[in-house]
């Protein structure tokens, strides 16, 4: 007894492909017909020609990464281990644990250094953002968010504010106030607004602009002052998980990697995704760039992290051992880009000889997974934030 | 991994159950002999039949269903929410009143489980028609996803205008009620499949055609790209890093000037304590020895004035009336023990400010003293035997390019190390030093 005083089919066999699915009613030149979803959509996309099904197209899209494989490896003459030749061996690192961070009641999640070198900030699973002076192990400001999950933080380039964001879906702006106890979280500003879970954000050169990713499979551009959307960036097909802003002054790329197994290289003023590459073989959980910018290296769940170079446009290394079972959550370039620090989730850090390919030495200490590893803006330290509830700082 | 503890489709496959469950009780609600009683609504100058008040889904729930008014609001509510029901007057304001308001049913055609998932062609069709039926009747943020979906199904556009235009021209041709009716669920469908939250919006349509032929169109852009040969990109990574190698301050094996380390008083720490009065105030070793230079020269009391006001300035606020009283009895009021001194302008002026305390009331005093000791016990400091007898006591850093057995290093300057230092395995000895176990919390409070 519903009111449509005309029929309207909603289920049965398609007019075009036959199949018995949902319906919907369109109209060719006035004629009423009933296509099923994926008939509409193919009738929709120019450039069809006729027979062509989504099957065929697929082989033509698989034939085209063939090709462009191909393209890619007629410029590779000489592999990175084979240049690296000549450079020295590196002999194993000396480096301890200088400092432990204890306050975080729950998993950290996620750090970041502030431009002085000296403080940083970062945020846990129990919904506390902690900035710290790591020298003297004193807690200069504690903010408590409302929601649980708080999987990214950011220090402002000026250090008076940082960015903070999770699964509320949200990345806010707190200021840093003089006031050492004054409530921080009531001048807290909402700047981005996504349809799921925060996974990464950064500021761009300014206090003024910040960029994020999120499980809703974008990322985005945001103005702080006004909560605008700048631009967003669509070309993921899963959740992203990690990006990162090019080192270079007029800053105007950023990578970002995801649950779809790519990494995207993308153009902040026009929102196109200019590069893209897919070799692992699992998730992606970080990106970073090489400090030329140039290149980039990836960690995933596929306990790899690998190398990329953007001009030459592929992978040109990967650092896996067998004895490396666990996944990979984060890595970081020392500041001369020789030593890649990656943290995987079975408790230990790695540091990798990124020209030779090799293992130059592993990091114990912690007592639980690394969610993240950041060498200190001088390049004098490594953080390490760990679901152990706790930082370390290795120098 | 993603927080997500349900894999792409499992929402889908979780809701499709209660959308099965709701949907019979919303066929129950239309038996002709059980079902609710319909009747004629008035919207506007239309009189729209089959229409029902908010008051008489509840009671007929509350029958049903022999559950209590509260029970059957909450019921009722959440199928408006899943778009079963639609308000006729406020359609955005999908809420169920317990009142005369109006409600209608939603047809099968328009129902979320029968269209899953909502795809972008269709909502694009959708704000075609609404733009093209009346200019300017779309919603701000229904302008911006339309011109989002522009861009990102812009290979169809012609296709959506097209179909717009044909099933606008199709409706033209029913009754006005009909008309309305149809324009009223299909409004309905989309404030529930696209509802106004400001946000990006990406759905995992089910339309595998547009990533095939977005991956499509990114390989041929990428098939025309400019590459460089490896051996030039590799060689510029071995040359960046060669030549950051000596600032790398990680790699090195003895660091001259790691903060971290910090009971090394090595050379290059306290040459940067020349380089500027800031420096030397900013490292704590550094204003601890100047301290100690100006008890010798008895003119402590500016720097324990300078650190008063760092205080005031960065501290609590409720404790800056305190220490703005404290330090005035210490360093301003006439006669006190450690009595600073600054012109009669800006003591004038701070004197007065005190009358009324803020946090930066002491900001031009601090001034004042900061450029006094600047000016006149810096320089001298610099030149002073206890600066002297310093650099000449302290570490040459060393240039190491191989490293340095850890251990040894450390030995001179020692502070509680910690008691197991942090085991490390190399590539060449395949073996754990030290006895293997996890490193202990270790410097926690142990440095300088």
């Amino acid at each position: 007894m519903c009111d449509q005083t005309f029929v309207a089919v909603t289920f049965g066999p398609c007019d075009s492909c036959s199949k018995a699915s949902p319906l919907m009613n369109i109209y060719i030149k006035n004629e009423p017909i009933n296509y099923c979803s994926f008939c509409v959509e193919m009738m929709a996309c120019q450039g069809l020609q006729k027979g062509e099904t989504l099957a065929s197209l697929k082989r033509e899209c698989d034939n085209l990464k063939k090709k462009l494989e191909e393209e890619r490896g007629k410029l590779n003459d000489v592999e990175l281990h084979q240049v690296a030749e000549k450079t020295e061996v590196l002999g194993a690192l000396s480096v301890k644990t200088r400092r432990v961070l204890k306050g975080h009641g729950n998993k950290v999640l996620c750090m970041d250094w502030c431009k002085d070198r000296r403080r940083l900030v970062s945020s846990s699973q129990d919904g506390k953002v902690i900035v710290w002076d790591a020298f003297t192990l004193n807690k200069e400001h504690g903010i408590t968010l409302p929601c649980t999950w708080v999987m990214a933080c950011a220090y402002a380039p000026s250090g008076c504010a940082v960015a903070c964001g999770g699964l509320d879906n949200k990345c806010s702006v707190v200021p840093l106030s003089l006031d050492k106890t004054e409530n921080l979280a009531a001048k807290k500003k909402s700047v981005a607004m996504h349809t799921n879970y925060v996974s990464g954000c950064t500021f761009t050169n300014s206090d003024m602009q910040l960029l994020t990713c999120s499980g809703d499979g974008t990322c985005a551009l945001w103005d702080v002052e006004s909560g605008q959307l700048l631009q967003s960036f669509h070309g993921h097909t899963a959740d992203v998980l990690s990006l990162d802003l090019a080192p270079s002054e007029t800053g105007n790329t950023f990578v970002s990697g995801g649950c779809d197994k790519k990494a995207n290289v993308w153009d902040m003023r026009s929102g196109q995704n200019i590069q893209s590459f897919e070799s692992h073989e699992s998730d992606i959980n970080c990106v970073k760039y090489y400090p030329s910018g140039d290149a980039f290296a990836s960690a995933s769940d596929d306990a790899t992290c690998r190398f990329y170079d953007l001009r030459a446009d592929r992978e040109v290394a990967v650092y896996q051992k067998d004895s490396i079972i666990f996944g990979a959550s984060t890595v970081d370039f020392s500041l001369s880009g020789r030593l890649l620090f990656a943290g995987y989730n079975d408790y230990t850090i790695n540091a990798w000889d990124v020209l030779k390919g090799t293992r130059v030495s592993v990091l114990f200490g912690h007592e639980n997974r690394i969610s993240r590893v950041r060498v200190s803006p001088d390049g004098t330290a490594l953080c390490s934030a760990s679901w152990d509830n706790t930082l370390r700082i290795w120098a | 991994m993603t927080i997500n503890t349900l894999a792409k489709g499992g929402w889908y496959r979780e809701q499709m159950t209660c959308f099965r469950k709701m949907e019979k009780v919303i066929v129950a609600m239309q038996d002709p002999d059980m079902g609710m009683k319909m009747r004629n609504q008035r919207l506007l100058i239309t009189v729209i039949p089959h229409a029902m008040t908010g008051r008489d889904v509840i009671d007929w729930l509350i029958q049903k269903y022999n559950i209590c008014e509260e029970e059957a609001l909450h019921v009722g509510g959440m199928l408006v929410r899943y778009g079963y029901i639609y308000p006729l007057k406020e359609p955005r304001s999908l809420v169920l009143r317990a009142d005369e308001t109006p409600y209608r049913f939603q047809t099968p055609y328009f129902w979320t489980s029968t269209r899953w998932p909502a795809s972008e062609l269709d909502y694009a069709i959708y704000l075609a028609k609404k733009n093209i039926r009346k200019q300017g009747e779309l919603m701000e943020y229904e302008k911006e996803r339309y011109s989002l979906l522009h861009k990102r199904i812009n290979h169809t556009w012609d296709f959506v205008v097209m179909q717009a235009r044909e099933q606008l021209r199709a409706s033209k041709q029913r009754r006005k009620a009909d008309r309305i009716v149809l324009e009223c669920q299909e409004q309905a469908y989309w404030l529930i499949n696209r509802p106004p939250v400001r946000s990006l919006t990406l759905h995992y349509s089910a339309v595998l055609y547009h990533t095939v032929l977005s991956c499509i169109e990114s390989c041929r852009r990428a098939l025309g790209r400019n590459r460089v040969k490896s051996s030039i990109c590799l060689e510029g990574f071995v040359k960046f890093s060669e030549q950051y190698q000596n600032h790398d301050p990680i790699m090195q094996g003895c660091l001259p000037s790691n903060p971290w380390i910090s009971d090394d008083t090595n050379t290059h720490r306290l040459e940067r304590w020349s380089f500027s009065f800031m420096e030397l105030l900013n490292d704590p070793i550094g204003r601890r020895e100047f301290m100690t230079y100006l008890e010798k020269e008895f003119s402590a009391e500016n720097l324990c004035f300078w650190q008063a006001c760092e205080d005031i300035r960065h501290g609590e606020s409720s404790k800056i009336i305190q220490k703005v009283e404290d330090v005035y009895k210490n360093f301003l009021a006439p006669g006190a023990a450690r009595w600073v001194n600054i012109d009669s302008k800006t003591m004038d002026k701070t004197l007065e400010g005190i009358k009324h305390p803020h946090r930066f009331v002491m900001d031009d005093a601090q001034l004042h003293i900061y450029f006094l000791m600047k000016k006149d016990s810096y320089p001298r400091y610099l030149k002073s035997d206890l600066y002297k007898n310093m650099l000449a006591k302290a570490i040459v850093p060393q240039e190491t390019k191989k490293s340095v057995f850890p251990f040894m290093r450390r030995q001179r300057h020692s502070s509680p190390s910690p008691a197991q230092a942090v085991t490390q395995v190399t590539e060449e000895d395949g073996r754990a030093m030290g006895a293997g176990k996890a490193g202990t919390n270790s410097a926690a409070g142990s440095h300088v």
